[in-house]
């Protein structure tokens, strides 16, 4: 057993970090579909989406051939709805509120809608929003994920001067380093990226970081407001004997690593185990798969029925070959000459619901050992609590506190999106950026 | 097993369903198709003087994703030479004797003509004629079609030119371009016809081309009327036939029921308010000849199961439920009912109640999903909520009569009675 890269063709690379969501190939697939919608009253897909995108009317606009009215009315309530489209746990969102699944029926395909029209927007850059002219009055921004770009847009449109500060060379945050390369392409990200900041008056400065080129105190001084949208970071360790081993990794750099390089310069294990049953676990399995892995274990201390992930997800990783040890929790990883040869398990069993209301995993007393060359690990992030430290700014571990009007307790000084929620979805990063950009305006104006 | 025999004037045929004239019935070859595949009988396109049709020739509407549910059309009557016509009949009458073999007409507007084109058709052993009084363009401009059938007094001369030599039986086919189609019919019965059919197509402009402005069908940059039929022109028809259906004078002939027929329960309807049969075109152009089966099947195992042994048994049966207003019950009364275990929450019946009509459902805000139900003395049983319910048997209507007597407008009037219940 060994890790190495290089495993596959150039054509099986392509083929298995392709887009599985593709778009309706053909006009009318679209308006099919788009004819099945009841176009509900107080429509439940809508009161499920966190930024409230009144889906009715996009695809009633879709049906009536009006894209750049569908577009519209997407992006104007998630500027990011062209990639929510793709990342979105819809089964638990609008979809999974749509009134045929009460009629046993199959949901309207909304997130396949939603690409239709919004990827249109992006691709072919339909100028849809009109920035006003600027009204003298200028914010920072730090971090260009979801919520930074999400505050950036609503605040440009207002006639705000932004400048956005950004760690990355790139924009997109989560979206562009964060989620598995087939679910949304590169360019998707950058085009996206790109589409945002087409309505002017926002400029980025990348590979800037707080903390090491720049304080919150600066921004402080230097503009009106300021708006934290730094996100989370860093992997949860396990807190286990033998992390450090050659060949133990955390999915957060993994999947960094895949969205960044060259797909046949990753590095990957003939067997290995994935810790946790998340998105980002799944998001790690199934590349580790696609990235010629002979055998992906993935490895959760509670059953399926706790699952944190989409049953879409599990299914996705079933598909892909990957296979499940339920109701157990790693003890110590082994190794020799320093590189991982094996995980040692505790086995589990469930107990009493704990605070998230899930049944509790015990364990049993019982152990069991699986020969790996190669462990992830994808047990939730931290936020970044040393450069919040650095900092005034009131939190609870890391995670950013603020007060109704999404204000910390710094004045002019706001937040959202993970940093402030410890990790939700793209679309509630969305959403926070809207809601601060609100909140921003009227501290401004 | 229903018997789905049809006697239309002494014309038999094994089933009420004709192709009626137009494309299908134009050539030897399309009505040897049909016959092979079922139907019962053809009304062969119009025979007529030598005319030269267009490029393009059809347009159409669709809603809601679905193709064709709207048909136009600006083609003539046939453009191949009468001989060749004349020719075909007699070799598919050979071919086919079981079925009906009835021919449109639209000869010159002058009685040698006519004389003429009746006995050429006599001779070929067709079973019938179809006098076109309806195509509504192109022979318009000549004094031919719809020029025929909007005038009551010119139709009846036509006709009386017809019978003067016509030994088989003629049927004269309406035009709906008019008020009224009952001056026609009763012009063409006092002219003698042995038979109706209706409706031809109504004059229409299907839509434009929003990139050329155009109006479809595009000839060359320009359009036309064009003649409209399809489903969407089925309750305009149902509504024509109905007319003809309750006037004494008109019902003592057959009518033949055009207009729209697409599935065995729109043959079914028109049946209902008078049709001895009725004649089909657009489905068949959209969808093939195949649908004969299910127009037969369909209408076999709904005979069976309401007991009708024949056609007969319930040919006109709906026409005297159609009445006048003023006859209606003023007392009847029904209020609609949401079966809660059926809603699916969709509010379409709250917002078409609540926007346009009477604010007679209640709503609950939930999250995702609201309630919804009636409050009852506001409902007036208009029925829109059941209309736009997308669940099958969700709201029903349930009687609350206002009072146990039957009382119509002529005698709410008579005793002086309240008005507006609101």
């Amino acid at each position: 057993m060994a890790i190495s890269n290089n495993r596959l063709t150039k054509e099986q690379y392509i083929q298995n970090f392709s887009d599985i969501h593709p778009p309706f190939e053909h006009p009318e697939g679209a308006i099919i579909e788009a004819n099945r919608c009841l176009n509900c009253y107080d429509a439940p897909c809508t009161k499920s989406c966190p930024t409230s995108i009144d889906v009715p009317l996009f695809i009633r606009q879709i049906s009536t051939d009006n894209l750049k009215g569908s577009a519209k009315t997407i992006l104007s309530s998630n500027i990011m709805g062209a990639a929510c489209s793709k990342v979105c746990p819809v089964e638990k969102l609008c979809e999974g509120a749509c009134v045929y699944n009460l009629l046993d029926e199959k949901p309207i395909e909304i997130a396949k809608l939603q690409r239709y029209s919004a990827e249109k927007a992006i691709i072919n850059n339909w100028k849809l929003f009109e920035r006003k002219q600027a009204i003298g009055k200028k914010v920072a921004i730090v971090g260009a994920g979801p919520a930074g770009l999400a505050c950036a847009h609503a605040l440009a449109k207002e006639g705000i001067d932004v400048t956005i500060f950004e760690k990355e060379s790139k924009g997109g945050g989560l979206m562009t380093y964060g989620v598995a390369a087939y679910k949304v392409s590169d360019k998707l990200c950058d085009d996206e990226v790109d589409f945002i900041l087409s309505i002017g008056g926002i400029e980025v400065k990348y590979n800037k970081t707080l903390g090491i080129d720049f304080s919150i105190a600066d921004l402080q001084k230097q503009f009106d407001a300021v708006f934290l949208g730094i996100g989370v970071g860093i992997a949860n360790t396990l807190n286990i004997p033998g992390e450090d081993l050659e060949g133990v990794e955390d999915a957060i750099s993994f999947i960094y690593d895949i969205r960044t390089k060259n797909h046949n310069s990753i590095k990957i294990g003939d067997k290995v185990a994935v810790i946790g049953m998340g998105m980002t676990a799944i998001d790690a399995a199934t590349q580790s798969k696609r990235l010629g892995a002979e055998e992906v274990i993935m490895i959760y201390r509670r059953t399926e029925n706790e699952k944190p992930c989409t049953q879409v997800e599990l299914d996705i990783a079933k598909l892909d070959g990957c296979s499940f040890i339920w109701l157990a929790s790693p003890k110590e990883i082994r190794g020799e000459n320093g590189k991982v040869k094996s995980i040692v398990c505790n086995k589990m069993e469930l107990g009493e619901p704990d605070a998230s209301g899930r049944k509790s995993p015990i364990e049993t007393g019982e152990t069991f050992e699986i020969e790996v060359d190669m462990v992830i690990k994808a047990t939730g992030q931290m936020p970044y609590l040393d450069i919040i430290n650095q900092s005034e700014v009131k939190n609870n571990k890391g995670k950013i506190l603020i007060d109704k009007s999404n204000s910390t307790n710094l004045k002019g000084v706001f937040a959202g999106g993970d940093a402030v929620n410890g990790g939700k979805e793209v679309v509630d990063a969305v959403q926070a950026g809207k809601d601060a950009a609100k909140a921003i305006l009227e501290y401004l104006i | 097993m229903a018997n789905l025999q049809s006697n239309f004037l002494g014309i038999k045929s094994p089933n009420p369903f004709w192709l009626a004239s137009a494309p299908p019935t134009d050539k030897k070859i399309n009505v040897l198709r049909a016959f092979e595949a079922g139907w019962g009988g053809v009304v062969w396109k119009t025979l007529g003087s030598q005319i030269k049709n267009v490029s393009s020739r059809y347009s159409a509407i669709g809603y809601n994703g679905r193709r064709a549910v709207g048909f136009n059309n600006i083609e003539l009557i046939s453009d191949r030479p009468l001989e060749i016509n004349l020719k075909e009949i007699i070799e598919v009458l050979k071919l086919f004797p079981d079925r009906a073999m009835v021919v449109s007409l639209m000869a010159d507007n002058d009685r040698d003509s006519w004389h003429e084109m009746v006995k050429k058709v006599e001779d070929t052993g067709a079973h019938g004629i179809e006098l076109n009084f309806g195509c509504p363009h192109g022979m318009v401009e000549r004094g031919m079609g719809a020029a025929v059938g909007q005038d009551p007094e010119i139709a009846k001369m036509v006709v009386e030119w017809v019978m003067e030599v016509a030994t088989i039986p003629i049927i004269t086919k309406l035009t709906p371009n008019v008020h009224s189609v009952v001056p026609g019919a009763i012009a063409a019965i006092e002219g003698g016809t042995n038979g109706l059919s209706l409706i031809n197509t109504i004059q229409s402009i299907t839509g434009i081309d929003l990139d050329t402005l155009v109006p479809n069908p595009n000839v060359g940059g320009q359009s036309v009327y064009g003649g409209y039929c399809g489903p969407a022109v089925k309750p305009i028809a149902l509504k024509f036939l109905t007319t003809l259906s309750q006037d004494e004078k008109i019902n003592q002939v057959p009518i033949s029921g055009i207009g729209g027929i697409t599935t065995w329960k729109d043959a079914a309807e028109f049946m209902l308010l008078g049709a001895s049969n009725v004649q089909v075109c657009t489905a068949a152009m959209v969808s093939g000849f195949k649908i004969i089966t299910d127009l037969c099947d369909g209408l076999n195992n709904w005979m069976d199961e309401k007991g009708y042994k024949t056609i007969d048994d319930f040919i006109g049966l709906s026409v005297p439920k159609i009445t006048k207003w003023e006859e209606l019950d003023l007392n009847f009364h029904i209020v609609a009912n949401i079966n809660q275990d059926k809603c699916i929450h969709c509010g379409l019946c709250y917002i078409a109640c609540e926007d346009t009509s009477h604010q007679a459902i209640n709503i609950e805000r939930g999250n995702p999903y609201n309630n919804y139900t009636i409050n009852e003395p506001e409902c007036v049983g208009c029925n829109l909520c059941q209309i736009v319910c997308p669940v099958t048997e969700c709201i029903t209507m349930v009687e609350q009569r206002k009072g146990d007597e039957s009382i119509n407008w002529i005698e709410f009037q008579k005793r002086g009675l309240k008005l507006n219940d609101h």
